[in-house]
C-alpha cells in the first residue's frame, strides 16, 4: 500500500499503540528482556520494549549487549518466533470419551482462537508467517485452530534497520524493506532530530487503530530517514546465500561429500528446527486419564533430526544415519519446500546459525555445495 | 430408509465407527469391516487410506482393501502397539476413522489396456479394491494379471476369494519358504512376470509391497517395455496426521499422504534411488 496516509510516532505513541490494541481485546506479544535474551512475551507497556538493547550474533554465540543509544528495535531474531503462538509447541487435537454401552464421542476443541496482536514483526518472519500460513491452510486439508488463531491476529511489522551478523533476509529476498501482510508497520528513526517511528497501515483495522494514536503526519525528513536507514540495512547483511538457484542446488547434491564434513559436526540435536520460524513438523501423542474410558490427542512439534521421525513399525528408520537428517532438512528448507508448498522454506533471519551448538551455518554449506558442484562440473 | 450425507468433517477428528466383521488372515494378521456409527466419511476410493483409531492407544494408516456403500475394511498387521490393539478388535467395539487421504490407484486409466497387477505380502491389501473393480467389469479391460507373493503359505491372504481371481484372471501366486503343503511357485514375485500374459507397450502395472520388491518389479517392468508413466506403485512413510502437516511422510519433494501413497514410477525411482531420502 503507498504510504500516503503515513504517519510518525514517538515513544508515547507506541505506548498508546499497546494500549489501543489490549483496548481492543488483544493479547499484544512483543520484544522484551529476559534470562539474557531478548524474548517474545505478553507485553502490558511500551517500558517493557527493549529500549537500549541490541544483540551480538554469531554462529553459536548470543549476547546482549547495551547500545549507546535507546532504539527499541535495533536488535534481530531472538531465539523464538511468532509461530510460539500461532502454531504452539503442545496443543490438544481433540478429546474422545468412551460411554458405558462402548459409543465413542469425539470433540474438538471449540474454545474462540486468542486474539492476537504481534508488535515488532520483522520483514523475515512476516514471511516467516506466510510460509507457514500456506504449510497449515492451503493444502487438501486446513489446520483450522492456527487459521482461527493467524485470522485473528494483528501484525505491527517493524522494518529491519540494523540486521545481525548472522542475517541473510536480501539472499532470500524477505527483508530489510517490509512486504506485504502487516496491519501496521513501523521504521525506527533516531538522529538529531529525535526518537521516532514512521508508521502507515496496511490494512483497514490498521487505519482504524492507527487513527486512535497520538501523531503528526510524515515529514520528508523522516520518510527519507527511514528509507535510508532501510536501504542501508541491506547493505549490512552479515551472511549471504551463493546466488544461485538453491533448489537446483539441492536437488544436483545429494550425494555431495560435504553432507558428511557436516555430519562430523551435526550433533542432530534439533535446536535448528526448534528455532526456525517456518519449521512445521509434529508428532501426535495419544492419552487416557485413569479411568481409561477419557483419551486425548495431542500434537507436539517434532524434529526431522529425531531418529523416531521417519521410523516405520516393523521396518526400523527410513533415515537412520545423521547425514541424512541433516541433508533432509536443509533440502527441505531451501529445495523442496519448493515443491510442495510454492516457496523457498527459508526466510533468511539466520537463527539456525546462531542457536546451532557446533555453529554450523546454512549459509556456508549451500556455498560449500555450491563449489563442489562446480568443481564436478569443471572436472 | 434414511439416506445419510456424508459429514462435513474436520479430518484431524475421527468418525465414529463400528468393527462389523473381523476375521484373522494368519497369525499376525487380520481383516476388520467397519461402518459408521452415524454420519459417514465421503467415499473412499481403492489406493486411498484411512487413519484407523484404537481407543486410547493411537491411529495409523490402513488403505481401504475393500469399499462397499459405507462398509470399509482393513487389513492390519500387528507390527506395533496401535496396529495390535486393531488387528485384535472384536464385532461391536467402536474405533475412530479419519480420511479419505492420498491418491487413488485411478482403475480408469486402464481401461482397454492389458493390467499387470503384482503384490508383495501385505501390499494385496490396497491393490483388492482394484482386483475388485476389474472383475466386476471385465469388459473394460485387456487380459487381467494377478501376480502375489507371500513369505510362506500361512502368510497368503485373501485366500477363500482366489479361486475366483483365479476364474476370472491370470493369477499367480508364490511364496519364499514353502511349507510341506505347498505345491505351488517358489521364488520372488517377479520371476511371475514370465507367466503373466500382458503386451508391455500397452499395458498399465499397479505394484504395492515391500520397498525392495517394488523396485525389483518396476526395474523388470520397464525392462520389458512398460511406460514408466504406466506404471503406479503404493508407498509407504510414516504418518501422523494424514493431513500434510506433520512432515513425517516426506520423500524428497512428496508429501506422501497428499501426493501418494500411489505414485507413478517415472516419479518414485529417482527418488527411491537415493539412500535414505
Amino acid at each position: 500500500m503507498a504510504d500516503g496516509g503515513a504517519a510518525v510516532i514517538d515513544k508515547a505513541g507506541l505506548d498508546a499503540l499497546i494500549t489501543a490494541l489490549a483496548g481492543r481485546g488483544r493479547t499484544v506479544i512483543g520484544p522484551t528482556v529476559r534470562d539474557g535474551a531478548i524474548v517474545l512475551a505478553e507485553l502490558s507497556g511500551g517500558d517493557e520494549l527493549p529500549y537500549g538493547w541490541g544483540v551480538e550474533l554469531e554462529a553459536g554465540h548470543y549476547r546482549l549487549r547495551e547500545r549507546a543509544d535507546s532504539a527499541a528495535f535495533a536488535h534481530s531474531a531472538g531465539p523464538q518466533s511468532w509461530k510460539t503462538f500461532l502454531h504452539p509447541p503442545r496443543e490438544r487435537q481433540w478429546t474422545a470419551d468412551r460411554a458405558a454401552d462402548g459409543e465413542l464421542a469425539f470433540s474438538e476443541d471449540r474454545t474462540p482462537p486468542p486474539a492476537y496482536a504481534f508488535l515488532g514483526v520483522r520483514p523475515c518472519d512476516l514471511r516467516a508467517i506466510a510460509v507457514q500460513d500456506r504449510v497449515l491452510t492451503a493444502g487438501p486439508h486446513a489446520d483450522s485452530r492456527y487459521r482461527g488463531r493467524r485470522r485473528r491476529a494483528f501484525l505491527v511489522a517493524v522494518e529491519c534497520t540494523e540486521p545481525g551478523a548472522t542475517c541473510f533476509c536480501v539472499s532470500m529476498g524477505t527483508g530489510p524493506a517490509v512486504g506485504p501482510g502487516y496491519d501496521l508497520a513501523l521504521t525506527e528513526v533516531l538522529d538529531d532530530e529525535g526518537h521516532r517511528f514512521l508508521i502507515r497501515a496496511g490494512t483497514e483495522e490498521g487505519k482504524s487503530v492507527l487513527a486512535e494514536l497520538p501523531q503528526r503526519p510524515a515529514d520528508p525528513a523522516t520518510r527519507t530517514a527511514a528509507r535510508e536507514r532501510v536501504a542501508e540495512a541491506a547493505d549490512h547483511m552479515g551472511r549471504t546465500m551463493p546466488p544461485v538457484d538453491l533448489r537446483t542446488l539441492m536437488r544436483d547434491t545429494l550425494d555431495a561429500e560435504r553432507w558428511n564434513d557436516v555430519t562430523a559436526r551435526c550433533l542432530t540435536c534439533g535446536n535448528c528446527t526448534m528455532v526456525c520460524p517456518t519449521c512445521f513438523c509434529t508428532s501426535t501423542e495419544d492419552i487416557t486419564d485413569l479411568t481409561g474410558d477419557h483419551a486425548e490427542r495431542w500434537r507436539r512439534w517434532e524434529s526431522c533430526y529425531d531418529l523416531d521421525f521417519t521410523h516405520l513399525a516393523g521396518a526400523g528408520s527410513v533415515r537412520s544415519s545423521p547425514r541424512s537428517r541433516y541433508r533432509q532438512w536443509l533440502t527441505h528448507k531451501i529445495g523442496t519446500w519448493h515443491d510442495q508448498f510454492g516457496s523457498s522454506g527459508c526466510v533468511g533471519c539466520g537463527r539456525c546459525i546462531v542457536w546451532c551448538p557446533t555453529g554450523i551455518d546454512i549459509t556456508e554449506e549451500a556455498h560449500a555445495l555450491n563449489a563442489e558442484r562446480a568443481a564436478g562440473q569443471a572436472r | 430408509m434414511t439416506v445419510i450425507a456424508p459429514r462435513v468433517c474436520v479430518a484431524t477428528v475421527p468418525v465414529p465407527y463400528q468393527v462389523v466383521e473381523c476375521s484373522a488372515e494368519s497369525a499376525d494378521t487380520a481383516t476388520i469391516a467397519v461402518e459408521p456409527v452415524a454420519a459417514p466419511l465421503p467415499a473412499f476410493a481403492p489406493g486411498q487410506f484411512a487413519m484407523v483409531y484404537a481407543f486410547g492407544v493411537g491411529d495409523v494408516p490402513l488403505s481401504v482393501c475393500g469399499i462397499d456403500g459405507h462398509r470399509l475394511t482393513h487389513t492390519v498387521r500387528s507390527v506395533g502397539a496401535t496396529s495390535g490393539a486393531l488387528r485384535s478388535l472384536r464385532p461391536g467395539t467402536r474405533v475412530g476413522v479419519r480420511g479419505p487421504f492420498g491418491t487413488a490407484w485411478d482403475l480408469s486409466s486402464a481401461s482397454g489396456r492389458d493390467l499387470v497387477v503384482v503384490a508383495g505380502g501385505i501390499g494385496l491389501a490396497p491393490l483388492r479394491p482394484l482386483v475388485h473393480g476389474a472383475l466386476a467389469a471385465p469388459e473394460r479391460y485387456g487380459r487381467v494379471n494377478v501376480l502375489i507373493g507371500a513369505r510362506t503359505p500361512g502368510d497368503l491372504l485373501y485366500t477363500e476369494e482366489l479361486p475366483r481371481w483365479r476364474a476370472d484372471t491370470r493369477t499367480l501366486v508364490t511364496v519364499d519358504r514353502p511349507d510341506a503343503t505347498w505345491t505351488g511357485d517358489v521364488g520372488v514375485v517377479t520371476a511371475l512376470l514370465d507367466r503373466a500374459a500382458f503386451d508391455p507397450s500397452s499395458s498399465v502395472a499397479f505394484v504395492c509391497g515391500p520397498e525392495v520388491m517394488i523396485r525389483a518389479t518396476a526395474r523388470e517392468l520397464v525392462h520389458r517395455g512398460v511406460d514408466p508413466d504406466r506404471i503406479r506403485v503404493s508407498l509407504e512413510r510414516t504418518m501422523h496426521c494424514g493431513t500434510g502437516h506433520c512432515g513425517h511422510c516426506q520423500l524428497g519433494p512428496l508429501l506422501l499422504c497428499r501426493d501418494g501413497p500411489v505414485v507413478t514410477w517415472t516419479h518414485a525411482q529417482p527418488l527411491l534411488s537415493v539412500r535414505e531420502l
